[in-house]
């Protein structure tokens, strides 16, 4: 593993919990293929019952947002309290929200 | 023993030695995600092998459990096939023999789905969803590895011919399985030969590969003729229940 071109690409894995959840981040590995990769995420990442379903996809194919433009893009939000739905009451009963 | 029980120890004896011979991938795998793959098998392997010796030792009525077949046995007593001890040598060779293996171990145990021994009935049921998946991930490997590189290719052939003359001994019948038959525990194992054959037939299709040479086929596990590979697995395999005699922790 010496040189990093014959390192076998990145992949980051996603599970889904149980039905009517969303799929989550985890974690990565590395495969050479989108088969081999579901594979190395089953043996991973769902040895202890985490899941009912996974998806796998190139790190390289994920567009990440710059952290230099962090404060133009998410500071904005900070002051804008009406934004939260937090004037509502939550029935009982209600989980996953 | 009687056939029944036999029966039982033959399962039992062959998901163990494998599950053993796997784990010694731990830590020393290609990649981490590989080293987890296996590891994964193995565990498979000895979760199918605690059931199948629990109810050997049970029919055996003599007061042994699962442990003490698998523990305090020597290895002339042991009935697993030549195939699953032989040694890992490289990753392809031990792919290799995944590969015959849990083809011919999905075949058995969706088989044994139908047997009136309700407890092989329930372990079969249970462990061959677990035999799908290694079915799947040594076609897999038999496919990258034999459509790879020249060097992955050359090694895929060496394995596969290192472990092709062990496979004929997997559908080999004898008065164990005629005894478990009758009593509609066993399944003819020959029948399943067919399938078996047109399974890997197919990979290697895929994996550009020819089928290996015939060779002499060498048998015998099963009355406990092994190979020399099987006395050093059991010497590392139960050396802490032979000098601490019932240790547990």
């Amino acid at each position: 593993m010496s040189d990093p071109s014959k390192e076998w690409p990145l992949w980051e894995v996603f599970v889904r919990g149980k039905g009517g959840l969303s799929h989550r981040h985890v974690g990565s590995v590395h495969a050479v293929d989108a088969k081999m990769a579901l594979e190395h995420a089953r043996d991973t990442y769902t040895r202890r019952m985490e899941g009912v379903s996974l998806w796998v996809l190139p790190s390289a194919q994920i567009v990440a947002s710059d952290p230099g433009d962090a404060g133009a893009l998410f500071e904005p939000a900070e002051d804008k309290v009406y934004r939260h739905p937090t004037f509502y009451k939550i029935p009982d009963g209600i989980t996953h929200i | 023993m009687d056939a029944i029980a036999t029966y039982a120890l033959r399962l039992g004896d062959d998901s163990l030695i494998l599950g053993q011979r796997l784990s010694e991938w731990c830590g020393h795998a290609p990649a981490l995600e590989v080293d987890l793959s296996l590891a994964n098998v193995a565990l498979d392997q000895v979760g199918q092998a605690t059931h199948f010796l629990n109810l050997a030792g049970e029919l055996e009525g003599k007061g042994r459990d699962g442990d003490a077949l698998a523990f305090r046995r020597d290895v002339m007593d042991f009935t697993n096939c030549l195939l699953v001890e032989q040694p890992n040598g490289d990753f392809a060779q031990t792919i290799a023999r995944q590969l015959l293996f849990s083809h011919y171990q999905e075949l058995l145990f969706t088989a044994l789905m139908g047997s009136k021994n309700a407890t092989i009935a329930a372990i079969a049921a249970k462990a061959v969803k677990e035999t799908s998946y290694h079915a799947t991930l040594a076609s897999d490997w038999v496919v990258r590895l034999g459509d790879g590189t020249d060097e992955s290719k050359a090694r895929m052939v060496a394995g596969l011919d290192w472990m092709w003359r062990f496979a004929d001994e997997l559908f080999v019948m004898d008065e164990v399985d005629a005894a478990a038959i009758k009593a509609g525990v066993g399944v003819d194992k020959a029948s399943l030969r067919a399938a078996w054959e047109t399974r890997i037939d197919a990979v290697l299709a895929d994996a550009t590969l020819a089928r290996p040479a015939p060779r002499r086929a060498t048998t015998g596990g099963r009355i406990g003729r092994h190979s020399e590979h099987l006395g050093h697995l059991l010497s590392d395999m139960q050396f802490l229940q032979r000098a601490y005699p019932g240790a547990t922790w």
